[in-house]
């Protein structure tokens, strides 16, 4: 399964992802067009600075995910095969418990109704709003095994350049 | 990975240059926008403030992030500033354009330009009437005055209907001189000064009015006393008009002050002689957006292409030197040039380029510099790489050169017979569709449905800049492209043997489309909004082109942007801009990016002003 990926070095905090990702949860998925629609279309990705550091925070659809296991109402629900986790807009009274127990902070609300929302993870496209509107590549969509093969790569050339540093000097 | 060339240009030189550039690995602007993308939202809608170290900041335009800058700016103040500092650029551009021009004159009446003559002492004499001075050197000070003038008012603005100048001054957006009009707006728009969405807006409109009115006239006005005021002539427009066996040289940019030293060096029999010693058969220049226009309609020097055909004309191979002056010249062309032999030139101090041979021109020495650039390409031609040359077979014959002297003269002497035809409804109105090139809207496909879309309801187009261009290459300024008109102006067009669409110049010509609305206004006693005229922009993209819409709507004419503006992050401005500015200065923007729908608003617009008229 491909999973959202942040590469923690990459983000610039140009919030593209929000922004992209707002548009695509709207009615008409236009930028345009979604800034004058009501009720406001909302985002699932947060970017947030800590410790200096810029970082996109987006749901990691968690397996044995807590928000679904507190959910009183069948409205969080996790598929069994994707393992992404969902929302039942019908279902959701807006009790906030899946906001307390969620580790990322990663669940959000509705602005003008009462009702959680979450990354679906684009279910209707190929790649992610958020990820197909990073310009730096922080967001990546990829299996597990690609990003820890691309990450892995990625060290390998890091120490073999500083290697060879090492060498000539 | 290869590309439909069809989605990115309806002509069919540039599809072929195109179809050439993906196959040669050779990167144009279409890639890079596509590269660009997504673009950023907060840019898109105007919401992002870099004025001042506090920032940068961002709106959140769907309400749960910040809704104001660090200093309390919201997004409507956000967005006016933006949207000012757009028009100050865009009017800061003309308006230098014309101060290069005015200092030109100076030293001409001075006796230090032995390279230029005043070639339309007429005009002149006319100008010298206007400013109430009795010789060449009085009047080139009182040009050059109008640049650094404190309280106005700017002369040229005074040829509007008095209505429209009344209206002006009862605003507070008579213009008091052109820099400082665009230093109030850098002004106004730093931390902590302006914070009025509306009276941005307003400051806006006046420096606006500076350029059009203003320095844009004054770089049209001048032009014609140095180079000649344009009267018809027929040309060829598009990349077939670069020749298989001269030596190529383009002129791009804006200024004719270079490139009119440039058309006379390479006639010179000196530097043909040298061409045929090089083994080629003759000197071709030919022109490329407005350096093009300015060229092609005093000289009929012909036309190689708009704005985005300025890479497919390096990339032919058959190019020996792009000769540049300021303005839309793509800093891609260096990189660009270097994987052929052509020489790309820069000329102008403003205006250097990576990968440029800088061959800087002053007006002292126009035409030894004129000669050494001519000599320069001609020795080039030697280098071509005969593999490499791809000329697609494609132009198309044109008449251009409308200035409002020639339609008048035209008309047979005066507006009389144009009157007539709008009153008796075979010509429905006037369209003025003006405007750049932008990857965003297919080549050339907005500008010419919208075009052809006009002259199918009657109604009379006149055109400049990159829109005249593609006019040219879709045959639509020809004579016999009355046939796609209908039935009343093609009755009008063939009388007069004119095309439908009348070529009126280069951007800075638009002020002869001001020039000419004042004067069908004034011969019919009202004001310029109560005409039935619109203008269209559909594939704008430079900050002039910001300028120039807020000119032409400053003047009472109803105008419809093809390219959405960055300024929908704020309803409140944008509503100003759509609706509010119709209470205020009688006119306003429509942004509509499909051609058809656009041609239908202008027309709309046109038939409910003849209503207005009683016509």
């Amino acid at each position: 399964m491909k999973e959202v990926f942040v590469r923690l070095d990459r983000c610039l905090g140009c919030k593209s992802c929000e922004m992209a990702c707002a548009v695509e949860h709207s009615a008409a998925k236009s930028l345009f067009s979604a800034v004058s629609e009501k009720p406001r279309p909302v985002r699932r990705v947060y970017v947030e600075m800590a410790e200096g550091q810029k970082m996109p925070l987006v749901c990691r659809h968690c397996e044995d995910a807590p928000c679904v296991a507190v959910c009183r109402t069948g409205a969080m629900v996790q598929d069994p095969v994707t393992g992404i986790v969902d929302r039942i807009q019908e279902n959701c009274v807006g009790c906030w418990m899946c906001a307390m127990v969620c580790p990322y902070g990663v669940i959000g609300r509705h602005t003008e109704v009462r009702m959680a929302v979450k990354c679906d993870r684009c279910k209707s496209l190929d790649v992610p709003a958020c990820v197909a509107a990073c310009p730096t590549g922080t967001l990546i969509f990829a299996t597990q095994r690609e990003f820890v093969e691309m990450m892995r790569k990625e060290a390998a050339a890091r120490i073999a350049r500083e290697a060879k540093g090492l060498a000539k000097a | 990975m290869s590309k439909d060339v069809r989605e990115r240009s309806i002509d069919p030189a540039s599809q072929d240059m195109l179809d050439l550039c993906q196959r040669a690995g050779l990167e144009t602007a279409w890639d890079r926008l596509e590269k660009q993308q997504p673009q950023c939202g907060f840019g898109e809608l105007g919401l992002c403030c870099r004025n001042c170290n506090m920032g940068p900041c961002r709106i959140d335009p769907f309400g749960e992030g910040a809704n104001k800058g660090v200093c309390g700016a919201t997004a409507d103040i956000i967005v006016a500033r933006n949207l000012i500092r757009m028009i100050a650029a865009g009017a800061a551009a003309h308006s230098d354009h014309g101060r290069g021009v005015a200092h030109t004159f100076k030293l001409v009446s001075e006796g230090k330009a032995p390279s230029y003559q005043v070639k339309d002492q007429a005009k002149m004499e006319r100008l010298m009437e206007e400013y109430g001075v009795e010789s060449q050197m009085a009047l080139a000070e009182a040009i050059m005055a109008e640049f650094g003038r404190q309280e106005g008012p700017i002369r040229f603005t005074r040829r509007a209907p008095a209505k429209r100048v009344e209206l002006w001054e009862k605003l507070g957006i008579d213009p008091r001189g052109i820099d400082r009009e665009i230093v109030e707006i850098m002004h106004r728009t730093h931390i902590g000064v302006d914070n009025d969405p509306v009276n941005l807006i307003l400051q806006g409109l006046r420096a606006s009015i500076a350029d059009g009115w203003g320095g844009s006239m004054i770089a049209t006005e001048l032009q014609d006393v140095l180079f000649g005021t344009p009267t018809p002539t027929f040309s060829e427009a598009n990349l077939g008009v670069l020749e298989p066996n001269k030596v190529n040289i383009i002129v791009h940019g804006h200024e004719p002050l270079l490139s009119e030293m440039i058309v006379a060096a390479a006639a010179e029999q000196e530097m043909v002689d040298l061409a045929k010693k090089e083994g080629a058969v003759g000197i071709n220049v030919a022109g490329m957006c407005c350096t093009g226009n300015e060229v092609l309609m005093r000289h009929g020097v012909p036309v190689a292409g708009n704005f985005l055909q300025q890479e497919l004309a390096v990339a032919t191979g058959a190019v020996e030197a792009m000769v540049v002056d300021i303005q839309c010249i793509m800093p891609a062309l260096g990189a660009l040039a270097g994987c052929f032999h052509t020489k790309f030139i820069s000329t102008s101090p403003k205006a250097k380029f990576p990968g440029a041979t800088h061959m800087e021109f002053h007006e002292e020495t126009a035409m030894q510099t004129a000669k050494a650039i001519v000599e320069t390409a001609v020795l080039n031609y030697a280098n071509r790489n005969q593999a490499k040359i791809h000329i697609p077979n494609v132009k198309t014959k044109c008449m251009v050169g409308f200035s409002v002297e020639a339609i008048v003269s035209a008309l047979g002497g005066s507006l009389d017979p144009l009157l007539g035809a709008i009153k008796s409804g075979a010509i429905r109105g006037l369209g003025a569709v003006v405007g750049c090139n932008n990857p965003k809207i297919v080549h050339d496909w907005g500008h010419v449905n919208l075009v052809k879309e006009l002259i199918k309801k009657d109604v009379l187009v006149v055109t400049t800049g990159c829109n005249a261009l593609a006019c040219a290459k879709a045959g639509l300024l020809l004579p016999e492209a009355a046939d796609m008109a209908g039935e009343g102006l093609k009755g009008v067009c063939k009388a007069l043997g004119v095309p439908p669409v009348l070529h009126m110049g280069s951007c800075v010509d638009i002020s002869r489309i001001l020039v000419a609305a004042a004067a069908i206004a004034n011969a019919l006693g009202v004001d310029i909004s109560d005409l039935p005229a619109a203008g269209a922009a559909p594939e704008w993209m430079s900050e002039k082109a910001v300028s120039i819409g807020a000119y032409v709507v400053s003047s009472g004419v109803f105008t419809v942007l093809g390219t959405v503006p960055p300024v929908l992050g704020s309803p409140a401005v944008a509503g100003l801009l759509t609706s509010g500015a119709r209470d205020v200065v009688g006119a306003a923007f429509a942004v509509e990016c499909d051609p058809f729908k656009a041609a239908s608003l202008m027309i709309d617009h046109i038939e409910s002003q003849r209503r207005k008229l009683g016509l």
